[in-house]
């Protein structure tokens, strides 16, 4: 048992206290620029870390958050939406019957957004972990398509390729926010428990850990549906924040983004996720003068719509070739590292 | 979306020889579909049988091909023929520059790590294409030669859908030469075995792995060609999907073999092709299709069909 542990209590009760007194400031002075950028950070925080479970710290390498984003945001888009609002938007074919006339509050549509995306991550574990390396890559990638090409067709479910319109836009800062703490509490516990422990086996030698008694397979399929759970929820949260949602907005794009944040952070640290998070985030937006003309005095550089991505395309090379480990490689923030790097307080283990 | 001329609608009820030709029509346009796929699974299954490496970026390279090809008719107007051998040979060395410059600097990491290198790549070529080329589609001008339309017995055929499957024949014969008969060819069946020993043995592995990329992109800027001539535009964001249907078409044929890719492909577009003409009403799933059997083939017969061993 940690010494420190009651003092690490306070100071991270503390730390949450802190965030939300700078929440409150943001939201009442902030302009709704900043406060939009604010929710993206939220937003990306969740996706993030819940990638980060499947991805770096059991280290099965898959490429599906795009599809289990969109579940989430279909799913809970589609239970707040009002009957009168579905009526109007299907246009081409009625809803379908139970859709048509549901409508539930924000927090339960979110709730049943992720509980339906973990159902799916469930049933998509089954072929998937029949593989490794880079098929569960492939094979991922593949459902990403899938989820994608069928929101596309199923006219009376999703409203095909028009999308959804006028989705109320219940997330604020404090659902967003809110949520992003939630998550990277329950993961990090997760991480740190004897499940966590197993996963984290399974990342470094899958055979050592099978015959140690871990079943790999189980711990894969928990990692992965847990994530799944957390990415619907962030999906919902995104299909509030932006209230239009249509299937191109749930394209490989989506991971890629993901994917950046997490190997910038370092595959396997939570911390680095969240940090990278922030800062892809908000690098995002500041680098979006590149996308726009530049008046340099004397002559001025025409906008080149898409530099950035450009921009980010080679930053992950760079990151793979020349600082694989990201940010943080493995390592996670905790007080007990802070206290000992300003050497104050804390008694020794 | 299939824009294709090529592609009709199953006409109603037709008298058996209507159904007849129909039937045969579109054998024949899977089969000129499934030639493209193969020749851009050949680039995927050779560099995958040498490095073991998904090559994410190979889509994207076809779609360099394809701009290469159209800039070399519409801004140096040169004849189409001449314009296509330059866009191979550039898309060639555009695959040799990758390695060099994106792969070899990763090739002793962990796999992951060269993974995502292949994925910011494939990044990067997109996003180029959409700064320096533009993202509006351009049309792409078929050379009168392909244009035509024959009517043989009652067939309305395409000449592109016949010049097809034998330029692909013609260029899979001439790699299928180059892997079996050259020293080149024989070192890269050495490298896809062991590649530490072949390097003890002298070969210089890097040169190797250099012409592997510069044969498989000189081939998948064949297909891009032939596809952009099939759905006559290019855009920036082409390659995605007839990318990831060439790979479904590599590990149908056994991840690692020329021959089984070009059967895979030949077998993804027959299955394409078909299943929409017998059932119009899936049409929307099909770019789903080739995921299903995907997904069919690594549950039940992982090693696909070739048989080759499945790496873990």
């Amino acid at each position: 048992m940690d010494p420190n542990h009651r003092r690490n209590q306070l100071l991270s009760i503390g730390g949450t206290a802190l965030l939300a007194a700078l929440l409150y400031a943001a939201n009442s002075a902030g302009s709704d620029y900043t406060i939009r950028i604010l929710n993206n950070c939220a937003i990306f925080i969740i996706l993030a870390v819940s990638y980060n479970l499947i991805n770096g710290v059991t280290g099965q390498f898959s490429l599906e958050p795009n599809a289990f984003v969109a579940i989430g945001a279909y799913t809970s888009a589609l239970l707040t939406l009002t009957p009168m609002e579905k009526e109007i938007s299907f246009i081409i074919e009625p809803c379908i019957w139970p859709l048509s006339v549901i409508s539930v509050p924000f927090a339960v549509s979110l709730l049943a957004a992720g509980i339906v995306t973990a159902f799916f991550g469930f049933l998509m574990g089954f072929p998937v972990f029949r593989v490794r390396g880079d098929y569960l890559a492939i094979v991922t990638l593949g459902f990403g398509e899938v989820v994608r090409v069928i929101a596309n067709n199923t006219q009376s479910i999703t409203n095909g390729p028009l999308g959804l319109k006028g989705i109320a836009d219940h997330t604020n800062l404090w659902w967003s926010w809110g949520l992003a703490v939630l998550t990277v509490f329950l993961i990090a516990r997760m991480v740190r428990s004897s499940y966590g422990m197993a996963m984290k086996a399974i990342k470094y030698d899958e055979a050592a850990a099978e015959a140690v008694g871990i079943n790999a397979f189980w711990h894969k399929m928990l990692a992965f549906t847990t994530s799944a759970f957390f990415e619907g929820i962030g999906g919902g949260l995104l299909a509030h924040l932006i209230t239009t949602i249509s299937p191109t907005l749930f394209t490989f794009f989506l991971t890629f983004n993901l994917l950046i944040i997490i190997v910038a952070g370092g595959l396997g640290s939570i911390t680095g996720s969240i940090l990278a998070a922030i800062l892809v985030t908000w690098g995002g937006e500041a680098l979006r003068f590149l996308d726009e003309p530049m008046d340099l005095g004397l002559f001025e550089i025409p906008g080149i719509p898409g530099m950035r991505m450009v921009i980010f395309s080679l930053i992950l090379i760079f990151i793979m070739i020349f600082a694989r480990h990201g940010i943080l490689g493995t390592r996670e923030f905790s007080w007990n590292w802070l206290s000992g790097k300003l050497g104050i307080g804390g008694r020794p283990r | 979306m299939e824009r294709s001329p090529l592609f009709c609608r199953r006409a109603g009820t037709g008298t058996g020889f209507l159904e007849l030709t129909f039937f045969l029509q579109q054998m024949i346009n899977g089969v000129a579909l499934g030639s493209l796929y193969g020749l851009i699974a050949i680039g995927y299954t050779m560099v995958y049988g040498i490095i073991r490496l998904i090559n994410f970026a190979h889509g994207d390279v076809m779609m360099m091909g394809c701009y290469f090809a159209y800039f070399g008719i519409l801004m140096f107007s040169l004849p189409w023929g001449a314009s296509f051998v330059a866009a191979m040979v550039l898309t060639a060395i555009l695959g040799v520059l990758i390695d060099k410059g994106a792969y070899v600097p990763v090739r002793h990491a962990p796999r992951i790590s060269a993974l995502i290198t292949a994925i910011g790549v494939s990044f990067l070529l997109e996003n180029l294409g959409l700064v320096v080329f533009g993202g509006r589609p351009k049309g792409f001008t078929t050379p009168d030669m392909f244009a035509e339309v024959y009517e043989i017995a009652g067939l309305m055929i395409p000449a592109l859908v016949l010049w097809t499957p034998l330029i692909t024949l013609i260029l899979l014969s001439g790699i299928l030469f180059i892997i079996h008969r050259t020293k080149a060819g024989r070192a890269m069946r050495c490298i896809s075995h062991d590649m530490e020993t072949t390097r003890l043995m002298g070969v210089d592995v890097n040169r190797v792995i250099s012409i592997t990329f510069a044969v498989g992109s000189a081939a998948a800027a064949a297909g891009g060609i032939m596809w952009a001539m099939r759905y006559p535009e290019i855009n920036p964001l082409m390659g995605i999907i007839p990318g990831l249907k060439a790979f479904v078409a590599a590990v149908l044929g056994g991840i690692g073999n020329v021959t089984g890719a070009m059967l895979g492909g030949l077998l993804l577009g027959l299955a394409e092709i078909l299943l929409v003409a017998l059932m119009p009403e899936i049409a929307g799933y099909r770019d789903a299709i080739a995921f299903g059997i995907l997904i069919f083939i690594l549950i039940f017969r992982p090693t696909g069909l070739m048989g080759s061993k499945l790496p873990e």
